[in-house]
Parts: structure tokens; sequence; C-alpha cells
């Protein structure tokens, strides 16, 4: 019993509901006649876009400024970058690398500003991040409106400004990465070039977590006064870890784009980084300390919840077809309520 | 005969969790007189406060055993509010005061005088208006008698402390049935001539039949307005004197006074060793150990003691030459001037700190153990790491071989080097933290309260470890509040006081010398001699 009771606690009861939840879901969409192989299929694909974006939360949790709210500010980077590349009209992987390149000084930059205003208001970054990350969106608006951008692809027919959606298809981005390689195991589809570059991410991350700066910004992120006694000097620290998150929130965004088959623009990037925060939380990280294997587990559970119960929800409740919707807001700001009581002072 | 006894303990006794912090304490306190408790920290000076104003923290670890009279009637006080309502009044050593209020609502705070408004008449007390005259009145009453000439409504915030503290001594006296008063170190944090203020104070309150509890570690202050003396120590009453029949060397050696048990270790004199560290002029400005101009010099070798009262500033030398704390003046280390406010510095020239805050600042409680040990060496002298160009990467490896072998060499309890140090018994987090100072090879090792939380055994393990240490050639500068520690292993001992040091003493000096240093007699040594 004892035993039990250990486990229990250890994994968390928070995971454990989550995750009972999951396999009902699944379980249920075995009887209910699903297609179970479409739905691995798209699970796959959903935890895979969704991958490198809760990959940014890592470094963020790590470096002490908690769960990266204002992931709002990599993403509009990354779209930045996105357009400059679709402007220059590139096709393919050139299109992708070069957005990515085109995002990541922009996202440095933002990432350094925006690390150097954290350390201004610790204790209180992450109310501070969700601000900056929706006044960020906001303002971006009235950049969408005002940049130069010629495009027609991107450009209103009349006036001026970028579309709400770009599409990518004419660039042949749209699915790239997940149809490079990709193959049938029996009818699963294996988005092979999603997969690969999710795991390079997360590889590279590692590492970055296993190097002395790594270390040393893992250490300021769990205790800053003894991490200041070993002679780390904290707040570059903290705003190395910023930068890495927007960075990876710039980069995530491309990867998530490319498989969506759009540039959402606007109000796009508003209420991203709340999934985000939601799926490491829930692959076990607390809003202290968080590691590769939340990352993983919390981006399969929680994409992997949302895919299921959409045409689970759907079958049962046909009358309320946002059903699906309503649940994924209900977990999402659930498990980060949740993640918030846990915070013990010390 | 009790009756003319306005309150007497009798055998009050009290442990925590099995460890006797309070032993058969007896006090008779009559109607108008200064009774001075005295003891060094940890003597259970506080423990006993607490008994007599029935704190919660008293009693939801057990209570006491013993008894309590009040005017000849045993009382059980069990809360903060009946020990006011039985007419025992506290003044704080840490002012409860509300900084935003005036000092008339301080004083009148929860007791404010009501008086009836239009709302009231229709939806009860909780809606009267404060009658601030009256109020205003009562305040300047409590403050004439005093003798403070501050303005009753003047807000609390930005007062200078003694007139907090005499805002707090008014809040006691304004309540209509205080008996008894008790002040908690109260000179601690105030100017000596704000300290000769309060004591005109507090006689004038005698006079007036409150009988006074004045815990204090001022031995001339005692001298000056105490009726009746009682020294405790190690949660024992030592002596009750009268005033008239006791001196401040017998009350400073009452204090201290303790067999010292010496450890064994090499006798070679270390006094012709050269100066390895030298402190001229430190301030540091640690919260509540606040270091002022303090000279000081180390010699190679040796382990010298740092000892001295809570708040007196021993604890800051040593955070604020690691650079912890803001600190200002010129530190030599082998001759070499060291730049202040920089850790990374300090731990470059070869100090080690071991911090007296082991949660707060000594660990990564979240963290493995091997981590805790290698992290310190591994930022800064660039061990257990590989180099590839301008990346790197932890030798996992070495860490993990280097971590066994600590492991087994400090005796350090635990599941394995991965197992998290929060789970470890205060003894093993020590251990870990010497571990960690010892990976950087220092050639100075502060140690700060290195015993405290810990239980006995591992206390001399611990202390074992240092003496071994320092056999092997690290100098070692050891801040402790336990004198009888200081005592048993260093050559030398400072006692700090006032935030400078008021002497160095052989650890075979009397206690009275001790004593005499530790309650501020800058003249110790002369007056013995």
């Amino acid at each position: 019993m004892n035993i039990i009771r250990n486990a229990v606690h250890g994994f968390g009861v928070a995971r454990l509901t989550i995750l009972g939840f999951f396999l009902l879901l699944c379980i249920m969409a075995v009887p209910l006649k699903l297609d179970v192989a479409e739905l691995i299929s798209s699970s796959l694909v959903r935890i895979l876009m969704w991958g490198v974006l809760v990959l940014a939360m890592w470094p963020s949790i790590s470096c002490g400024t908690g769960p990266n709210f204002g992931l709002s500010l990599g993403i509009i980077c990354g779209l930045l970058g996105g357009i400059i590349a679709m402007e220059l009209e590139l096709n393919g992987f050139v299109n992708l690398f070069a957005s990515i390149a085109f995002a990541a000084p922009f996202a440095i930059l933002v990432g350094w500003g925006y690390g150097w205003l954290l350390n201004r208001v610790k204790g209180a970054e992450m109310m501070l991040a969700m601000f900056v990350g929706w006044s960020a969106v906001s303002l971006m608006k009235i950049g969408w409106l005002m940049l130069p951008f010629h495009n027609p692809e991107m450009a209103w027919p009349q006036g001026r400004g970028l579309r709400v959606t770009v599409s990518l298809v004419n660039r042949d981005m749209a699915q790239l990465l997940n149809q490079f390689l990709s193959f049938k195991l029996g009818n699963i589809i294996v988005p092979t070039g999603l997969l690969l570059f999710f795991l390079v991410c997360c590889l590279a991350v590692w590492l970055f977590m296993r190097s002395k700066t790594g270390v040393a910004m893992t250490a300021a992120g769990d205790n800053p006064r003894f991490a200041e006694a070993a002679g780390i000097n904290v707040d570059r620290h903290r705003i190395i870890g910023t930068i890495l998150s927007t960075v990876l929130g710039a980069v995530g965004i491309l990867v998530y784009a490319q498989s969506f088959g759009f540039y959402q623009l606007y109000e796009g990037p508003m209420y991203m980084p709340q999934q985000a925060v939601a799926a490491i939380l829930i692959g076990g990280a607390s809003i202290r300390k968080a590691s590769l294997a939340n990352v993983i587990i919390g981006v399969i559970l929680f994409q992997g919840i949302l895919v299921v119960a959409m045409p689970v929800f759907n079958i049962f409740t046909q009358d309320m077809a946002s059903m699906a919707e309503i649940s994924r807001v209900i977990i999402q700001n659930g498990i980060i309520l949740y993640a918030l009581t846990q915070v013990r002072g010390e | 005969m009790s009756e003319h006894y306005l309150l007497q303990m009798k055998n009050v006794t009290k442990s925590y969790y099995g460890t006797t912090v309070l032993k058969d304490i007896n006090l008779d306190l009559k109607a108008g007189e200064i009774h001075a408790i005295v003891g060094e920290n940890g003597a259970g000076k506080s423990t006993l406060m607490n008994i007599l104003f029935g704190m919660p923290v008293i009693h939801s670890t057990g209570g006491y055993q013993g008894e309590i009279l009040i005017e000849g009637q045993p009382a059980q006080i069990t809360s903060p509010q009946q020990a006011m309502s039985s007419g025992i009044g506290m003044v704080h050593q840490e002012f409860m005061l509300i900084p935003n209020y005036s000092i008339t609502e301080n004083i009148k705070l929860n007791r404010e005088t009501l008086k009836h408004s239009f709302l009231s008449r229709f939806f009860g007390r909780n809606l009267k208006t404060l009658d601030f005259k009256s109020m205003h009145a009562d305040a300047r009453k409590a403050l004439d008698t005093l003798d403070i000439g501050i303005e009753e409504y003047t807000r609390v915030a930005g007062l200078p402390v003694g007139y907090m503290q005499f805002t707090e001594i008014a809040r006691e006296i304004d309540k209509t049935n205080i008996k008894v008063l008790v002040f908690d170190e109260p000179t601690a944090v105030l100017a000596e001539s704000e300290a000769a203020n309060l004591l005109a104070a507090m006689k004038k309150l005698a006079a007036r039949g409150i009988a006074i509890l004045f815990i204090t570690h001022r031995l001339d202050e005692v001298m000056e307005i105490a009726d009746n003396i009682t020294v405790l120590r190690d949660g024992r009453l030592v002596a009750t004197r009268p005033k008239e029949a006791t001196s401040v060397y017998e009350l400073a050696e009452l204090m201290v006074g303790r067999k010292v048990e010496k450890m064994t270790r090499r006798t070679d004199q270390v006094s012709s060793g050269n100066i390895v560290l030298s402190i001229k002029d430190l301030s540091v400005r640690m919260p509540g150990e606040v270091v002022s101009g303090l000279n000081l010099e180390v010699r190679r070798g040796e382990i010298l003691g740092i000892g001295g009262l809570a708040g007196q500033g021993k604890v800051g030398v040593a955070n604020g030459i690691m650079g912890l704390y803001p600190s200002s003046g010129t530190v030599l280390v082998n001759g070499e001037k060291l730049p202040l406010n920089n850790p990374r510095e300090s731990i470059k020239r070869g100090l080690a700190f071991l911090s007296e805050d082991r949660r707060g600042v000594g660990l990564l409680l979240d963290s493995s153990i091997e981590m805790n040990i290698v992290i310190s060496s591994l930022q800064n002298q660039g061990r257990f790491i590989r180099r590839f160009g301008p990346f790197s990467q932890l030798n996992s490896k070495e860490i993990r071989g280097y971590a066994l072998k600590m492991i087994k060499e400090l005796d350090i309890r635990c599941t394995g080097p991965t197992q998290i140090v929060r789970r470890l018994s205060g003894g093993n987090q020590q251990k870990v933290c010497i571990a960690r100072a010892l990976t950087l090879n220092p050639d100075i090792l502060f140690v700060s309260e290195p015993t405290r939380g810990i239980d006995v055994g591992a206390k001399r393990l611990v202390l074992e470890t240092l003496v071994r240490l320092n056999e092997q050639g690290m100098t070692i500068i050891m801040t402790s509040s336990e004198l009888a520690e200081l005592r048993s292993v260093c050559d030398r001992i400072a006692i700090v006081t006032g935030g400078t040091v008021a002497g160095i003493l052989s650890p075979d000096d009397s206690d009275v010398n001790f004593g005499l240093l530790m309650a501020g007699q800058k003249a110790g040594k002369e007056l013995s001699a």
C-alpha cells in the first residue's frame, strides 16, 4: 500500500489523472470504431510539430525565470524570419533554413532584452512574461501592417499590410519536414523528417545543458544565492537561458507552420505559449525544475489527448462540436493552475 | 508568603523533541523590581519568555512542565492574548509595528476607543468610528510617561529605531492592567544615548510598580539598573544574585563558564607562521550581522576562531570576504589585494567557504550529491569537464569516480552519488558542503557555524575533519556561536563585538575574559589583570 502511495506521489496525482484520461480516450476509440492508425498518425504529427515549442520551456524553467509565458516573442521572431524568406521567394528546404537563419538574430536580440527585463522583476517573472507576450503580439499587429513586404502571396489584394494567414503551399514548404523520408508502418504514417528535426533539437539542448554554461545556468535557476557563492554570474545565465528559449520559440513556430501549411500572423501567437507551458507541466516539470523527459512526456500526453479527444467527443456530443476545444482549454489552464499552486516557499 | 510576588515561575522545564532546552527554572518577581536575565545565545532566555508569553511555538511542541503563578494564583498561559489579559506585556526585539500607521494608531491597534456614528446605530459595533481625540490623548499620556517629546500623530515609517522602541513600550504601558513588562534585548538596536533614555524610562516604569524582566547580554546595563540578576546557561539557571552581591566579572564567568573539552591535535606552535590573510578596515553590510571597520590578521596553518554574540557581526566577516554581501576595506591574501564583492575572485585566490546558511546558500537541494560536490570547482577551475573547442561537456565518469571517493572519505551516508541532497540528514549535508569546499583545494577555508543543526555524533566528526585538514596544512577560519566548540579546536579566538574585533584570546583564557569581551567590555584584558 505504501509502495503504491509513494509511486503515486512520485509520479504526481495530476499527471496520473491526465494519463488515465488519455488512456480512457484511447480505449474508447476502439469500440467507437475510429480509425486507430489515422489517430496515431495525426497524433504523431501534432506531437512533433509542437515539440520544439515545448522544448523552449526547458531552458527558461532551468535558468530560473519560470515557464516562458512570453514565448510569443520568439514566435514573432520566427514568423518574421519566415516572412523575410517568403519575400525573397525562396523555396523548400532553402526557405526553411533561411527562415531560421533570418529569425535567429532577431530572436537573440529580443531574447537578450527580454532577459534583461526579467532580471529586473525577479520573483514575478511569469506575470511580467505574460503581459510582455501579449503586448508584443499586439504591437506586432502594427508591424505586420507597416513592414515593407511586397510579395503578392502575402499582401492583402488591396491596401497595405500582410494577410492574416500566409500559405506555404506555393513555396513547397507545406509539410516539408513531415514528408521528408516519411514511410508507412502498417497504416501509420511516420513523419520521419519532423521526428529527426525534433530529436536533433532535443539532442542539441541536452548537450547544452550538460556543458559548463548549462550547468551554471541550472544552478543559477535552482538556487541563485548558492550560484552567486559558487562564482556564477546569475543574471548573465538567466539571460542566456531566456535567449535560448526565445530562439527555440522562433525555430519551433517555423516547424509548426510548415506542418500546418500557413503562417498565422496577427492573433496567431497570442495563446500559443500557454499550450507549450501546459504541456511541459503535464510532463512533470514544476515551475522551477524541468528535464528533457518532462518535455517529451508532456508533449505526448497533452497533444495526444487533444488529437484523440476530438473524434471521441464528436461522436458523443454531435450538437457540441466545440467540445474538444473546450476540453483543451480546461486541461491547459487547469494544469497551469495546478502547477502554480504547487509552488512552495522554502 | 508568595502573595507579594507578582510573578513566580517554579521548576519550569521545556523540551523540544526530546532535547531539554530549559530545566528547572525558578524565578520570583516583585512589583517594581527590575530583574535582568542574562545568558549567551541559546542559553534559553527566549524560550523562557516564549513560555511566559504563551507563544504558539511552545504549545505546538508539547507545552512545558512546571508552574507559573501570577499574584500567587496558578496560571496556565496558553496564548499571547491570555498573557496580555493577565497583565504581561512584551517589548519585542524586532519591532511589531505597522509602518504606515501613526504612533497613536500603533499604540491603540485593536484596542481603539470607539464612538457611535450614524451607520453604527443601524449596523452594529463594527461600524463605529474611532475616537481619535481620546486615542491621541491616551497616546500622549503614555509617551509623556516615557518623557518622549515626539508628536503622537507622526507616522512610524522612517522614525529612528529608538522612537520605534519607545512606541512599542508606550503601547504596552497604555494597557491599563499591565503588571509585568518583558524587554527582549531592547538595547541591541539602539545607539548609546537612546539606550540611556530607555534605561531611564525602565526605572521610571518600575517606580510606578510595574515589574520588569530585562533580557540582555550587556552586562554594564545590567549592573546599572537591575535589582536582581538571573544567569542562564545551557538551559539551566546558574545563579540568581542581587546586584549588590555580584560584579560584572562574576556574571561574565557565570555566563560563559563550562568545562572545555580540548580536542587532541598537533601541538607544534603556529604562532611563527607568516600572515596569509590580512584584513584591514573591513566593513560588510550584511543585514543583522554588520561588520564595521574590522582589522584581523590570520597566520598560515592556524585555526582562527571568530566568536561573539549573535548580531554582533562575526558571521559577516567570512560572508564579506567571500563576496556574498557588499563590503569595503582592504583584504590581502598572501600579500596580494583581493578584489571585494566578487565571489569568483575570492574562489580563484584559494579561499573557500562553508556557509552558515547551509540550506539557503550552501547547497543545491534538488541536485545530486555529485553535482553539489563538483560544481564550484567545475565552474571556477574547469575541472570535471571535457573541452571541444568552444564547447564543453561534463565528464560524467570523472565526476562519478571523484564523488564516490569523497563519499567514502568523509563517510557521507547516502544511497549513492545521484541521491538528491535534500533527502540527507543535516550532518551529511554538511559533509557534502565540506566535500565541495575541499574539491577547490583551498589555502584558506572559512567555516561558519559548522555544527549548527546537526546531531552530537556528527558534530564531533565535522570538527575532527576540520582538525585533520588543518594538520595537512590548510588555514581555517571558523566562525561559531558555540564558544566551547571554538575553544576545543582553535589556536586563537577573536571575539567580534559591535562589528569589530573586541579582542583576541587564547582558548585557555579565563571564562571571565571571554564573557567580558562578548558583553562589550572592551577593556576586558586590562581589567582582569
